[in-house]
């Protein structure tokens, strides 16, 4: 802690920080551009000038750039000085100099820093009377759209881009007063975080194009607190509604999760909200293959709860795509016993065994942020970027933090962002990952392309090392031998040691092999960490709540055993064989299905029930950390389309469960519904409290889902017609659907719906949202954490996997993938561009037996042709095969792929 | 679906490949320095020698070559002035502009030039011969006003010894 | 015909050449030029070593002292003759060296891209082996296990004739491993350049080293202790490097004595002169020369001009008027006239010539120049561009002089990133100074109608 003076007045603040994030956290105002919370200081745009006195006595001082001044014990500085003032002006004059004057056209508009600064500074005419420069712009993709003439050449994107984020197409053109940010060549932005790109521009540069296309200013959005459903990592996001369909995904700050950033298929995955082709009402179908016919809510629901009365046995699918809300009314409705989790067989001893590990091997689970503090990293069987997005940056930025620690030594301070890239090019701290293909870490990690097998051999080889009490791997060849001693050196060499690992691989023994070496480090009693990778939003939730899998579902229906079904949220078809799933489903008289897509399991059901998305009901979901959020309600879909019976699964079948059993559905609440579900499962005891219920007010007001501007409330439903009805009432939370409500910042909270605050439009609001900018919000991090650490012993596991043998078969190996590989995100159009073409990864060796080239392409039964690419260190006898290219295709599972014959490729 | 996109694991799609003796060039280059990103510069020259300019496929080549980033290669390939991101005469003028060489004839020299050659700063003599470009300053002050022939130095020059001048590079 | 192509290219061609006779420079008086031939060829190795060469490194490598070297160079207050006048000695001293510090790298700043400067390049052209021997010495000093000549792409001779001396003192043992059998390796390559003035700033000059954009650095740290490839690195100009041998052999109290009582900073300097003068040119002479006897050496002004204002050490320093022409020219003696002495290389400005026109010329190169980091330079000086090019068109506008001001001051030392701009501002604000009036006639139009505010404030 330092005490710093600032116009006259003492403040204590983190000494740590340079003088602008310190003042900033205290609430003063000080301009800036190119200083960013996340990537430091740099010293560029010189906009946060200060006054500066040596001590008391100078009276004189100098002006300083408070982002490159430390924030050191008694330092003196003025804010409001009239030097500092007018120089602040100037530059903001100059960085106005060629920017167009179209605020009204502009996407950034309304939510634009720029904007926001030249305000605060005053600047409000234009001296300059010469020609502006002007600019072409770039075609960067499905995602991002490109004005260059906005520009005020601050270099935050390069710096998140490439220092930040690792990419390496964007860079830094030209010199002088024409530098160009861009691609190296027009094409699609490479980097999985390019979205990043809309809240890092503190203009319109890089905007949102799938917002373009139904653009919408940010004070006519209706945002609530949401939860990314598109992986296990659990982002914060800020979606923004206008006329019943989701706009854009912003950013929701949380200080451990995400902080500022998401990944690109979070952020644009959306898209599957605002389909056309969306159920919006019940739907009966008395044959399988006729096209069905819509049914009113009551009619459904007796009809529904009429003929599942007279079944005599219901099987319940949950989903771990769906809320635990949802899973437990399902649960409820069709009874424990015959609940299954909709998860396959081996994934959910996988997802079982992760829960175990992360309570019993004695290492802790740290948040995504403090990965970030970890000194040596170990990758086992995961592709973290591929399979958790946001993660990978988390990582990155471990490996590069190296150079925080040797700036320390020489006086460098952590936020002098260009000084530590200079310090410490090239240096990372250790990032092992054993993977068998390229990943994006792979620039700051060294990679072992291993099979899968072999990786949980070398995890087993590392434990051993590390702990000799751990079980030996028998017959490990030296080369291995070699590496597991690398890693364990780099591991027992770190202060906080951290191991990763997951599900993706679908591997009982390489997930044992991560236990044994958390287990080893936790022995060693250093601040290790272990971190579990689940697949989907609510993996970890379904696991905590417990079921059966969905191969014992699949087998009471085929065998007879039950003649119904309720499938919850979940595609089948995503899951288990075609074969399989047709088999079961045409064995049970009724199918229902709850679900917010037209899946191919729906397209099977006897009665669809429009379930509500992310966007249009709330629920809590358990994210890799074991950390329950609650994600709200965006809008009421309702309202705008009078004809949609959308509601929460939770909803229905709450109202189906009522039906069963005679009774009037009575309206429910979700506090109701979580509070049942915290109550039936112990593990999941916690999620009440992941955030406040629906009775939560801020000086007696409810929260404003809408911004204090929202304009054309009370035309919205003109088209339908002329009088306006009351707004809907949420009964389930504490927000409105209304800009009537608490929206300001100066009374701590944890769900903030969007921040604004007075002259802070653009995304830096947050900062007013913190306890210190970038730390965390000020009412605390949302979320619980419902996994801990047991006290206990585990004994290590002995399910070493024997070494590899040369065989005939070809194996799939399905990667995780970004853009394809989550069910939902890739029915939305913007992902579909992003989607690689369908490729088979395969060795030297494999290709020629199969009689193929790189570049040649191959099928696996009908599916689509796969172009093949042949990898010198891919794994024999293994056939790589990007996640959701081949529904229903199991990890492991032999392939027989055939030579396309002629005709189209 | 879409073009794919070329990421890491995904096969490469552009097909300039660098001059064998090029590349080798680079490579040798790269013993100088710990860090491979320092040989870019002389990586854009070395290609530069060999097509007088550096095409636009030559970026990842280079990236590739010395396993850096596309967007570095062409943020140091559009930052110095002496690399040339568009096609140039086979021979280029490079004229002094700065204090020294202004007030001591530059004016009239450029000016002579620029009647000589039928092209202004940035331009490309129709039979591809000369590019002129202007400079900052040459060192060569004493010798003012001065520009620069390809690797030829010369000053003072005044108007009347340009055409001879210009004849030296065919 | 034909004949009289080679004939024309070789008379017009440039050839860098010191204006004293080898009569009139000795080992004692001249230290930087006294070895240099009458007929301007480059004093390879073997002349090098007959006349004294690298009988300084013999000496420090055999005393085995780097500290001495650093102490007899602060001693002797070497100031760096790129332009800043920071001690060499000084910075030395600063460079993180020992414990587990790695050894880095001695760089010297062959960049010479000032406007009005030429000076480095005659020593690299005619004297490379003192360049050599001046960086061995630095690097024995400052623990540098590598060092790199970073020249500027144009000086294709200075290019030729390093690498070949490099050759020839690597073949005789002066660089490698175990110098002269005292234990101490050491090797430089010769880097050049791409253009862009801005590469002879130290810290964008080691940004370009590693092959980046030349975007200057924030210091601290400096150099010495996070350089290139984030190694103490050393950075000092060819002249400020040739000086070392000299101050090695003979000691700190001969090197002052060089002066005399014209300055109490010793030595000698290459000062210069160009522009409208009769023999421009340059000369050793000790340092704190008086400006007119530099000018009168060059001949005084060409064709019997009137001198109306010089910069004393290239476009990035302060107009100097005919009143000051008596004063040593010294670093701090120049400092105090709101000027810098700079690179010592003077650049004359005849009466008639207008100072709008000479301003916009100067700002041009700084605008087109600016490596586009930081607002003030990248942003302010095409606008100060701007406004001279109306101002010398009779376009300028009421104001336009004051928001000339404005940008000059805000373009000051502290406010931008480095030191270009203030590079920048400095003649732009002597200019503005001396010549006000001269811009004042540039002014023919009150200021616009059309850029006032058509809706005054508050009655929207």
């Amino acid at each position: 802690m330092a005490i710093i003076h600032v116009d006259g007045q003492d403040y204590e603040v983190n000494g740590a920080q340079n003088l602008l994030q310190a003042c900033l956290s205290l609430g003063l105002d000080i301009p800036y551009f190119c200083w960013h919370p996340a990537m430091g200081s740099v010293g560029a745009c010189r906009q946060c000038a200060v006054r500066q006195y040596k001590d008391e006595d100078d009276d004189k001082g100098s002006l300083v750039m408070s982002c490159m001044a430390p924030a050191a014990d008694q330092t003196r500085i003025s804010i409001e000085d009239e030097e500092a003032k007018a120089f602040r002006a100037s530059v903001v004059e100059w960085l106005m100099i060629n920017h167009p004057h179209d605020c009204p056209v502009c996407e950034e508009g309304g939510h634009c820093h720029l904007q926001d600064m030249t305000v605060m500074t005053g600047h409000d005419r234009r001296r300059y009377r010469f020609r502006k420069r002007t600019r072409r712009n770039q075609e960067l993709g499905p995602f991002i759209a490109h004005e260059m003439n906005r520009c005020i050449t601050c270099y935050r994107c390069v710096r998140f881009y490439n220092d930040y984020a690792g990419g390496t197409d964007l860079g830094a053109f030209g010199a002088k007063d024409n530098v160009y940010f861009g691609r190296y060549a027009e094409g699609t932005l490479e980097s999985p975080f390019a979205g990043n790109l809309t809240e890092v521009c503190p203009t319109g540069v890089f905007t949102d194009k799938s917002h373009s296309e139904q653009y919408t200013r940010k004070w006519d959005l209706q945002f609530a607190p949401s939860v990314c459903h598109q992986c296990s990592m659990g982002c914060n996001i800020s979606p923004g509604e206008r006329y019943g369909s989701i706009r854009r995904i912003e950013n929701r700050y949380h200080g451990e999760v995400n902080g500022y950033f998401l990944c690109d298929r979070g952020r644009f995955g959306y898209g599957y909200v605002n389909r056309s082709d969306r159920p919006l009402l019940p739907e009966w179908r008395q044959q399988p293959d006729e096209e069905p016919t819509t049914l009113e809510v009551d009619t459904a629901l007796a009809r529904i709860t009429d003929t599942l009365r007279h079944s005599q046995r219901v099987i319940g699918i949950g989903s771990p795509r769906a809320s635990l809300e949802s899973n437990h009314q399902l649960r409820e409705l069709v009874g424990a016993d015959n609940f299954s989790t909709g998860i396959e067989a081996r994934e959910q001893a996988c997802l079982a065994l992760m829960d175990d590990l992360q309570r019993t091997t004695g290492l802790h689970t740290p948040t995504p942020r403090q990965i970030e503090n970890h000194d040596a990293i170990l990758v086992l069987g995961e592709d973290p970027v591929q399979s958790a997005g946001r993660l990978g940056l988390n990582m990155r930025q471990a490996a590069l933090s190296r150079r925080e620690a040797m700036g320390e030594k020489i006086g460098i301070p952590a936020w002098n962002a260009e000084a530590l890239k200079t310090l410490g090019q090239d240096v990372y701290h250790p990032l092992h990952i054993a993977w068998p293909t390229a990943t994006e870490l792979d620039d700051v990690a060294t990679r072992y392309p291993l099979a899968p097998e072999e990786i949980a051999r070398l995890g087993f080889a590392v434990a051993h090392i590390i702990d000799p009490a751990a079980p030996v791997v028998d017959n490990l060849d030296p080369a291995t031998r070699d590496t597991a001693q690398r890693i364990a050196d780099d591991l027992m060499a770190a202060e906080r040691p951290l191991v990763v690992s997951g599900g993706s691989l679908v591997s009982d023994s390489v997930l044992q092999a991560a236990g044994n070496i958390a287990q080893a480090l936790a022995r060693r009693a250093r601040q290790g960490g272990l971190v579990l990778i689940r697949r989907e939003a609510n993996s970890t939730g379904l696991s905590l709540m417990g079921g059966q899998t969905l191969d014992w579902a699949m087998d009471e229906l085929t065998e007879g055993r039950a003649d119904a079904v309720v499938v919850l949220e979940n595609d089948l078809y995503q899951r288990l064989p075609a074969q399989r799933v047709d088999q079961a489903l045409a064995r049970a008289d009724i199918r229902v299905v709850l679900d917010h897509q037209r899946t191919a399991t729906l397209a099977r059901a006897s009665f669809t029930l429009p379930a509500a998305s992310f966007a249009e009901g709330d629920g809590t979901l358990v994210n890799l950390e074991g950390r329950a959020q609650r994600f709200f309600q965006v809008y009421e879909p309702g309202y705008l389309r009078p004809e949609a019976r959308i509601h929460e699964s939770w909803r229905w079948l709450h109202a189906l469960a009522a039906g069963l059993r005679r009774e009037d559905a009575t309206d429910v609440n979700l506090d109701e519904i979580t509070a049942a579900c915290a109550e039936a499962h112990p593990a999941l005891t916690g999620m009440v409290e992941a955030a406040p219920g629906a009775g939560y007010r801020i000086e007696g007001l409810r929260l404003a889902r809408e911004p204090h501007r929202y304009s054309g409330r009370t035309a919205m439903r003109a088209n339908l017609s002329v009088s306006e009805p009351r707004p809907p009432q949420d009964e389930d939370t504490p927000f409105a659907f209304s800009m009537e409500g608490y929206s300001g910042f100066d009374h701590p909270r944890q769900q903030v719906a969007f921040a604004w605050a007075p002259g802070w439009n653009s995304p830096q609001a947050w900062n007013k949202f913190t306890d210190e900018v970038g730390g965390h919000l000020s009412g605390g991090d949302p979320g619980i954490r419902l996994i801990h650490r047991q006290p206990g012993h585990r004994d290590y596991s002995l399910r070493i996997p024997a070494a590899a043998t040369a065989e005939n078969t070809l194996r799939a190996l399905v990667l995780p993938s970004l853009f394809g590989g989550d069910e939902t995100s890739a029915r939305a159009e913007p992902i579909q561009q992003r989607m690689a073409t369908p490729v088979v990864i395969l060795c030297h060796i494999d290709a020629e037996a199969l009689d193929v080239h790189h570049g040649d392409t191959l099928v696996l039964g009908d599916s689509p042709a796969m172009t093949v690419h042949e990898q010198d260190d891919w794994p024999t006898g293994w056939a790589g095969l990007p996640a959701g290219l081949l529904p229903g295709l199991a990890q492991g599972e032999a392939l027989t792929l055939s030579k396309t014959t002629g005709g189209e490729p | 679906m879409a073009e794919p996109v070329s990421t890491s694991t995904l096969i490469g799609s552009d097909g300039f490949e660098l001059h064998p003796a090029d590349e080798t060039a680079i490579l040798e280059q790269l013993k100088h320095y710990e860090q491979p990103q320092a040989a870019c510069i002389d990586a854009l020259k070395i290609v530069q020698r060999r097509h007088g300019w550096v095409p636009d496929d030559a970026i990842p080549a280079i990236a590739r070559v010395l396993g850096i980033g596309p967007g570095a290669v062409e943020g140091v390939a559009t930052f110095y002035s002496l690399i040339f991101r568009q096609p140039v005469g086979r021979h280029v003028v490079l004229v002094c502009d700065s204090s020294s060489c202004f007030l001591t004839g530059f004016d009239e020299l450029k000016q002579a030039l620029v009647n000589e050659l039928g092209v202004d700063y940035g331009g490309t003599t129709s039979d591809n011969r000369f590019t002129l470009l202007p400079v900052c300053c040459l060192g060569a002050c004493d010798g003012a006003p001065a520009l620069m022939i390809d690797n030829d130095t010369y000053g003072p020059v005044t108007p009347d010894d340009l055409p001879r001048l210009l004849e030296g590079y065919p | 015909m034909s004949q009289s192509i080679p004939s024309q290219r070789q008379s017009t061609q440039y050839r860098s050449r010191l204006l004293q006779p080898e009569t009139e420079r000795s080992a004692d008086t001249h230290p930087l030029t006294w070895r240099l031939r009458d007929d301007g060829e480059a004093v390879w190795l073997d002349e090098y070593l007959r006349k004294d060469g690298y009988q300084s490194v013999r000496k420090a490598l055999n005393e085995g002292d780097p500290q001495a070297v650093i102490a007899n160079m602060k001693e002797a207050n070497v100031r760096g003759r790129g332009g800043a006048g920071f001690s060499a000695g000084l910075k030395w001293s600063l460079t993180l060296q020992g414990g587990d510090m790695p050894r880095g790298y001695l760089i010297c700043n062959a960049d010479e891209m000032e406007p009005g400067t030429f000076k480095d390049r005659l020593l690299m052209e005619q004297q490379p082996h003192l360049l050599i021997e001046g960086m061995i010495l630095g690097a024995y000093a400052n623990n540098s296990f590598y060092g790199y000549i970073f020249l500027r792409g144009e000086y294709v001779e200075s290019a030729r004739v390093l690498n070949r001396a490099i050759d020839e003192a690597r073949e005789a043992g002066w660089l490698g491993p175990d110098i002269n059998g005292s234990g101490f390796d050491f090797d430089i390559a010769v880097h050049t350049g791409a253009g862009r003035y801005i590469c002879g700033e130290e810290t964008a000059l080691i940004n370009s080293l590693e092959g980046k954009r030349a975007n200057p650095r924030a210091k601290p740290p400096f150099p010495g202790q996070s350089g290139a490839w984030g190694k103490p690195s050393v950075v000092n100009n060819v002249e400020t490097l040739c000086n070392v041998p000299a101050v090695i052999l003979n000691g700190a109290d001969w090197y002052q004595g060089l002066s005399g009582d014209r300055t109490k900073d010793g030595g000698t300097k290459l000062y210069g002169v160009s522009g409208p003068v009769e023999k421009p040119g340059l000369w050793e002479l000790p340092m704190g020369t008086t400006g007119a006897e530099i000018l009168e050496r060059a001949g005084g002004m060409r064709d019997n001009r009137q001198l109306k204002a010089w910069l004393p050490g290239g476009a990035s320093t302060g107009f100097l008027l005919p009143e000051h022409l008596d004063l040593p020219l010294d670093f701090d003696t120049v400092g105090k006239e709101g000027s810098r002495l700079g690179t010592g290389l003077l650049t004359v400005v005849p009466q008639e010539m207008s100072m709008v026109a000479l301003m916009r010329n100067l700002e041009e190169f700084f605008a087109r120049e600016s490596c586009g980091w930081c607002t003030p330079c990248r942003d302010g000086l095409p606008w100060t561009v701007k406004l001279l090019q109306a101002l010398e068109h009779g376009q300028g506008e009421e104001g336009d002089i004051e928001l000339l001001d404005k940008l000059a001051a805000d373009c000051g030392p502290g406010l931008t990133f480095c030191a270009h701009a203030p590079g920048a501002a400095m003649p732009l604000e002597t200019a503005l100074r001396h010549f006000r009036h001269e811009f004042e006639q540039g002014v023919g139009k009150p200021r616009g109608e059309a850029h006032e505010d058509p809706i005054p404030v508050g009655q929207v």
